[in-house]
């Protein structure tokens, strides 16, 4: 099939090359790309057709599909949702009670008074004991005590969702939301993966192809809640809101705030999406197809098994790593002082103001500061200034975090002048501030732009900012009625 | 020699093991070492390509050892995993790709994809298929077929076809892609050893394949094909793939027309056909920068 033009003696160069398919391209009827798929198809529906034997007859019933129809039904589809997340915060929650408790109690009441009596034994300057023992080991023993149990009982339950393959149902479920707010119904896929780990939803938004609907998408990643954010949530919410009702239904109240915050996150992605496509990243929404896939069983034992391993001590390495020099830097600001009171106690003084015009305050403030690395050890963080700043301490010394069980901890929660107000807006910070430093290095690596990367930090702090302080007007306008 | 997925010996039982079971293909996998992330020193390397949610991670983690994280959902893996493992007297560098239905659009993680068993021309293609919902899966094996011969098909999810009452018959697939087939369930680590085998084979040359290239174009576009193939094996004798890179450039492939121009369509010649081109990490690099 040589031409005469390609049967020149001397061989073409690439230009050459390129001109010839670029003259090809036109000559062939129906278009270059039409017709290659139309031939990849024909080819393997034949290859296909020769070598699968269907059944005589179709299964009278399919299970799976049974299933779709309800789970992605549109009168049942979202209070499924809700529901099955209320249920898996709701064993969350009543189920790591009592082992937090329990390893509380091992950590701060058994271990930490014989580390302390051994440290008196050999001797130690009073600064190094305390640098050691009530900052680093007393940081690290909450870490643990608090995040250990429930996340030991939450992650194992969302990756038997996933592998039971319920997340596909809510990507099709939200993608019609999606795509009304001009974003990609994918990004649904890339939100569910934020619900783990937002660095590891931005990388998730490579399924996303076209450029603006993956910038959409990355930038709205952080309001899905990450595993360092679910632990301040499932504290706060059970210490504050599910107080707020008999104890018996205590339980079902903080999980059902819990869920309420992360669908105001999911609220705040489509009202995000909606006014970026409206504005800087304007544009169509593409369309895709979304296979769902079939249900299958997840094997219980490795779920369990895997989801520990990767998730669970992933997370609570990291935040060991994070929050063991946090509490040395945290031991030492409030042992050191210029003049007359610690350092720790004059940055506090100088961001409560700011922080009472958010109806938060300036331990707040400054242990998200401090949690700019990770979002972990916000509440360590809180915990050991407020105990600084109200001295309420059982005689352990300055910037020492000492914890006992829930009542205790909200007792003294409450000496550091903390309001139900404080503890929402606390949550809705915690939901919308900006994302920590890893995500907003990934993203930097993901945009490869300097500009977005800044628009993805800044926005969601400044949406922080703006929301807490309405959210503190209006309620101390109302409760000053 | 196309087709070499053969039933496993029948050892009488009279003999003893030592010797027959040597030529049993059960016997290679008690000599599967799982390497982790130790890649040093590999003779070969072998991808991992399928449509999303086949089963590429659960078989990269069955042969590694490793955990990459795999769940029940299309788009799991959107970058590259490595892994290795040891088989026999070789060592292989196991390359887990992101799951895509087609190579022919522009999304990254296709991309990846693509470039991977364009570039990087590993040895092997293990290409990860759902017998459930084979023919949707065949789109991507062709076009992974025009890009490279050495391939294996690991048709996952017999176990799975089987409850919807469906049967695949994997002689017949094997004849007419031209590659062995090796029906699987590896979820529960059924057919691994003799995937093990098929790619020993493939990788050591002791199976050659004649992959099924795509036959239905029409007239005009088959001619044009042919016509810039001629072009392309006069400047690039030893080009492994010029058809698909011809239907590339008349697609009109930016990525491909850009490799051409710069001269890199030279590099994807194979010179030793045990070791890949050093070229393929730069390669990546520079398509996600």
């Amino acid at each position: 099939m040589l031409n005469a033009n390609s049967a020149a003696p001397a061989a073409p160069t690439p230009q050459n090359i390129l001109d010839t398919a670029t003259r090809l391209r036109w000559e062939v009827s129906g278009g270059v790309h039409e017709s290659l798929v139309e031939a990849i198809y024909t080819d393997a529906a034949r290859i296909a057709d020769r070598a699968v034997i269907y059944p005589d007859k179709p299964p009278r019933f399919n299970l799976d599909r049974a299933i779709d129809q309800i789970v992605t039904s549109r009168l049942f589809g979202f209070p499924l949702m809700l529901l099955l997340f209320t249920l898996v915060f709701w064993l969350t929650i009543s189920g790591a009670n009592v082992p937090s408790d329990l390893l509380g109690r091992f950590f701060l009441d058994t271990i930490h008074p014989l580390l302390k009596s051994a440290s008196a034994a050999i001797g130690l300057p009073w600064w190094l004991d305390g640098l050691l023992i009530d900052g680093i080991y007393l940081a690290t023993a909450w870490v643990v005590s608090v995040m250990l149990p429930p996340m030991a009982i939450f992650f194992p339950l969302f990756t038997l969702l996933e592998d039971f393959g319920y997340l596909p149902r809510v990507a099709f479920n939200l993608d019609n939301i999606f795509k009304k707010s001009g974003a990609h119904g994918k990004q649904a896929l890339s939100m569910m993966m934020g619900f783990g780990c937002n660095a590891a939803g931005v990388v998730a938004t490579r399924v996303i192809d076209s450029p603006r609907e993956r910038l959409i998408a990355i930038i709205t990643n952080n309001f899905a809640l990450c595993n360092g954010r679910w632990p301040t949530q499932i504290l706060i919410a059970s210490l504050f809101i599910g107080a707020l009702v008999p104890a018996y239904i205590g339980g079902l109240i903080s999980a059902l705030a819990v869920v309420g915050v992360a669908t105001l996150g999911v609220l705040l992605s489509f009202a995000v999406s909606w006014s970026l496509s409206r504005t800087v990243l304007r544009g169509e929404a593409s369309t895709f197809s979304l296979e769902l896939p079939p249900y299958r069983p997840p094997r219980f034992w490795q779920t369990i098994y895997t989801s520990l391993i990767d998730r669970t001590l992933y997370v609570l390495w990291r935040a060991i790593v994070f929050a063991a020099p946090a509490g040395a830097i945290i031991w030492l600001t409030a042992n050191i002082q210029v003049g007359g009171i610690s350092i720790a106690e004059h940055i506090i003084n100088a961001l409560n103001p700011v922080g009472w015009l958010l109806g938060l305050n300036g331990v707040i403030l400054l242990a998200y500061i401090v949690a700019i690395p990770a979002n972990e050890i916000v509440i360590p963080t809180m915990l050991m200034m407020t105990v600084l700043i109200t001295g309420v301490n059982g005689g352990a010394g300055a910037g020492v975090m000492f914890q006992g069980n829930d009542a205790q901890t909200m007792s003294m929660l409450q000496a550091g002048g903390w309001t139900l107000l404080t503890a929402v807006n606390l949550m809705l910070f915690s939901l919308i501030h900006n994302p920590c430093s890893t995500t907003i290095y990934t993203i930097y690596k993901e945009t490869g732009s300097a500009k977005w990367t800044a628009v993805s930090a800044l926005l969601p702090l400044i949406m922080g900012f703006v929301v807490t302080f309405l959210v503190a007007q209006v309620w101390r306008l109302v409760a000053g009625m | 020699m196309t087709n070499k997925i053969e039933e496993p010996t029948v050892i009488p039982l009279q003999t003893p093991s030592g010797h027959a079971c040597e030529t049993c293909p059960a016997h290679r996998a008690g000599n599967l070492v799982r390497l982790g992330i130790d890649m040093t020193d590999w003779d070969y390397v072998i991808a991992l390509a399928g449509n999303p949610n086949t089963g590429k991670s659960t078989i990269f983690n069955a042969l590694t050892g490793l955990r990459q994280h795999t769940g029940n959902w299309p788009g799991k893996t959107v970058s590259r995993a490595e892994g290795g493992y040891s088989y026999g007297d070789h060592r292989y560098k196991l390359v887990d790709l992101p799951g895509t239905y087609s190579l022919l659009s522009t999304s990254l993680d296709e991309e990846v994809a693509r470039n991977f068993i364009l570039f990087g021309q590993p040895d092997v293609t293990i290409i990860v298929a759902d017998a459930t919902r084979l023919e949707r899966n065949l789109n991507l094996v062709l076009q992974v077929l025009e890009i490279t011969d050495r391939a294996v098909l690991a048709l996952n999810l017999v176990d799975e076809a089987k409850r919807h009452g469906l049967k695949v018959d994997d002689r017949s697939l094997a004849r007419d892609l031209g590659i062995p087939v090796v029906p699987m369930a590896a979820r529960r680590r059924e057919g691994m050893p003799e995937l093990l085998e098929a790619v020993h084979e493939v990788a050591t040359g002791k199976v050659v394949c004649k992959p099924h290239r795509i036959k239905s174009e029409p007239p005009t576009l088959k001619k044009a094909v042919s016509e810039l193939v001629a072009q392309l094996t006069a400047s690039f004798p030893t080009l492994p793939n010029p058809r698909w890179v011809a239907m590339r450039l008349l697609d009109g492939d930016q990525q491909i027309m850009e490799a051409l121009q710069r001269g890199e369509l030279g590099d994807l010649t194979r010179d030793d056909p045990g070791q890949t081109t050093g070229h393929l990490e730069l390669q990546l690099e520079a398509s996600h920068a």
